[in-house]
């Protein structure tokens, strides 16, 4: 294997993504077969699976500064275990990252220098990407990096990026974080940055390589992947979960896991009844899988959450399809309730019914008292 | 018992449901049964036969497909229902619906007095009549049919992701407006049971109607006539609409 060289100049330039690839020690061949890796993720055809090793070939690296705001750094979590090494090696290598708090090597005030740097010299140009949601209550006090709330942070740094993407659940639509009653007013970032795109990547995680998709697609292209009207990647959201589930003829068959010990969780039964979310959750999860595609939450045996979707913990309960009524009881669903209101209307019909009754007899008397009287219509 | 004479009333026949409301109504309620039960399974599908194999059984297939097939038949019907309020007959115009006179309103204290409350009330009150749907029942129908819309909203909504044809596709805005398929299924689960309230509360009045007035309210949406007192278009009672005008 012989090491790629670079020039000097070269290399203190803007070393190309494919520079870096050989320069850490990978072939061509692990070249190639990840550039095939990352355009059959993103949706392309064969043919352009060259089209994404030129654009690494001969494009610089993109200048990428990752912010790390209210979150549990699941998202970075997810992308160092994204199934192909050179994702974790380069992509977000410290290489690529000029500025993220987690991964970076600097810390105070020379971080903070490099975050400095990045913004001047690649102003206009750099990916902006947001782990986490911005608490806007008390002025923003319960996020603060360097003295600074992360609200004064996303308005600086986002002022001069090039697009944004909003990894995960929190930056995309608030997460655990913003639940009721969400005390720090923990808001999404494609609420508060104006006049951009923001790229949603949903998820709690996001799959690792639904992020290293987006990356390679702005850097093939040049432009931000499709998005559908929720600013989620087509390519990677447009399906529910329900709809490449594996477990997807037992639903059609009527054939459900119970509860979770129960015979048909042995078979692997379908797990709607233990509060699976898959129908109404759009991800890839079936199809990419994690962990390098080992497996994923349905094929463990676990109903899927809905991680992905917005407010999918004010939305209902994790191990029940139906949500519970506040105010009712957390046993309480729209069932419990719509019995209740049934019963009820059941006893008033009742009552109205007595009471007409009894109006009715009056108005027989009263009819009989007339007829008695010989008294008819006559029409002339 | 001793047989009693009971005065006797002529009564003028009047043709009130036109045949399409007719059949208008009695598709809605068939297909709105079939919604809610196969609704309900998909909500919650009982344990049926755990013991076959999959190949074998298509129970929430078939369920899903009843639901959608119901679906399109409901939903085309309500477009129908609301072109004929255009067109229709005056008991079946849209006025009917909607409170757009002082007179409508005037309807509506009196039968939420007389007939729900079944309070005594004034004379006048206690002799009024509604020849069509009574204003409380058309403002309940108006809302029955934001309750459809609502209805047919979600459920395209829903069905859109798994639809390859244009016309479920139209509605994909609605979760998205919504904020997701999970609260989208949740508000189409809850409104169902609006339906359900409203088909028993409905049934009890329309024989209550029969039971105290005598004038065929049952079979009216059978026939589509009702009996009135001549007496009433004679005295020039307070009625809606006239049959004359
Ligand atoms: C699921 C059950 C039912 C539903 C959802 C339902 C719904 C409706 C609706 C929406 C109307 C308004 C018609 C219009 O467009 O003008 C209506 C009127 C009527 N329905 Fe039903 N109906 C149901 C069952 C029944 C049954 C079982 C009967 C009688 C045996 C009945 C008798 C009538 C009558 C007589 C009217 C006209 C009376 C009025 O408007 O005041 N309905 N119904
Ligand atoms: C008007 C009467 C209707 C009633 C009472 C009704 C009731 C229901 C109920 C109870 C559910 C189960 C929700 C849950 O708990 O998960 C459901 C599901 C659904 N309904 Fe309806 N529905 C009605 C009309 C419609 C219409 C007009 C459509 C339009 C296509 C529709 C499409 C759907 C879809 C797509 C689902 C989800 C099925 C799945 O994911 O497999 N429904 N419905
Ligand atoms: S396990 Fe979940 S996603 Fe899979 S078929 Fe059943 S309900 Fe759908
Ligand atoms: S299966 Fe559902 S809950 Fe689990 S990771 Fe995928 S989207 Fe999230």
């Amino acid at each position: 294997m012989s090491k790629h060289k670079l020039s000097e100049e070269k290399w203190f330039e803007q070393p190309t993504y494919y520079d870096e690839i050989r320069f850490k020690g990978y072939t061509r061949r692990d070249f190639m077969k990840f550039a095939s890796m990352m355009a059959a993720f993103i949706g392309l055809e064969s043919s352009a699976i060259g089209q994404v090793a030129k654009a690494m070939e001969t494009k610089p690296r993109l200048p990428v500064i990752w912010l790390h705001f209210q979150e549990c750094t699941c998202c970075s979590e997810s992308f160092i275990r994204s199934s192909h090494p050179i994702v974790a090696d380069i992509l977000l290598d410290k290489i690529s990252l000029d500025y993220s708090e987690t991964l970076m090597a600097a810390s105070g005030t020379q971080a903070e220098a490099a975050l400095k740097n990045t913004l001047e010299k690649y102003k206009g140009q750099y990916i902006l990407c947001i782990e986490g949601s911005v608490p806007t209550g008390a002025d923003g006090v319960y996020c603060m990096i360097g003295g600074k709330t992360s609200m004064q942070i996303l308005e600086e740094v986002s002022e001069n990026a090039a697009a944004v993407i909003a990894w995960g659940s929190c930056a995309s639509n608030g997460c655990v974080q913003s639940a009721k009653p969400n005390p720090t007013s923990a808001t999404p970032i494609h609420k508060l940055v104006k006049g951009k795109p923001v790229i949603k990547v949903p998820g709690c995680p996001p799959i690792g390589e639904v992020m290293a998709g987006v990356i390679v697609h702005y850097l093939t292209f040049g432009t931000i992947p499709e998005l559908d009207r929720l600013g989620r990647p087509k390519a990677f959201y447009s399906k529910r979960v329900h709809d490449t589930c594996y477990r997807r003829p037992f639903y059609d068959a009527g054939l459900f896991v119970e509860s979770f010990d129960d015979e048909n969780a042995k078979k692997g039964y379908c797990l709607y009844k233990v509060g699976c979310k898959g129908p109404t959750t759009y991800n890839a999860c079936g199809v990419m899988k994690w962990n390098a595609g080992t497996s994923y939450p349905i094929q463990s045996g676990h109903p899927c959450i809905g991680c992905s979707e917005e407010n999918y913990w004010d939305n209902g309960r994790l191990y029940q399809r139906a949500s519970s009524f506040a105010g009712f009881g957390i046993e309480s669903d729209a069932d419990t309730l719509g019995k209740y209101a049934l019963g009820a209307t059941g006893v008033a019909l009742a009552g109205h019914a007595i009471l007409t009754n009894i109006n009715k007899r009056k108005d027989i008397n009263t009819l009989t008292a007339e007829g008695e009287a010989g008294d008819v219509d006559v029409i002339e | 018992m001793a047989e009693k004479l009971l005065r006797v009333h002529r009564l003028r026949r009047i043709y009130v449901w036109e045949l399409p409301v007719r059949i208008y109504h009695w598709i809605n309620v068939l297909v709105l049964l079939v919604l809610v039960v196969t609704g309900f399974y998909i909500g919650n599908p009982l344990a049926l036969m755990s013991g076959k194999e999959a190949s074998e059984v298509y129970t929430m297939g078939w369920f899903r497909f009843l639901h959608f097939a119901a679906a399109y038949i409901f939903f085309f019907n309500f477009v129908f229902r609301i072109y004929w309020g255009f067109v229709g007959n005056k008991y079946a115009n849209w006025k009917q619906f909607i409170p757009t006179s002082k007179a409508f309103w005037k309807e509506l204290k009196t039968v939420l007095k007389i007939d729900i409350l079944q309070m005594k009330g004034d004379k006048e009150e206690r002799e009024h009549l509604s020849i069509g749907h009574n204003a409380l029942a058309g403002l309940t129908y108006f809302g029955t049919f934001l309750a459809f819309l609502l209805q047919c909203l979600t459920g395209f909504g829903l069905y859109a992701s798994m639809a390859s044809w244009w016309f479920p596709k139209l509605f994909t805005w609605v979760p998205f407006l919504l904020g997701g398929d999970i609260l989208t299924r949740q508000i189409h689960h809850w409104t169902m049971w609006f339906f359900i309230l409203f088909a028993v509360i409905h049934v009890y009045l329309v024989f209550y109607h029969d039971y105290v007035e005598g004038r065929g309210e049952i079979s009216s949406m059978g026939g589509g006539w009702k009996f009135i007192e001549e007496d009433f278009f004679k005295k020039n009672k307070s009625h809606t609409p006239n049959p004359e005008s």
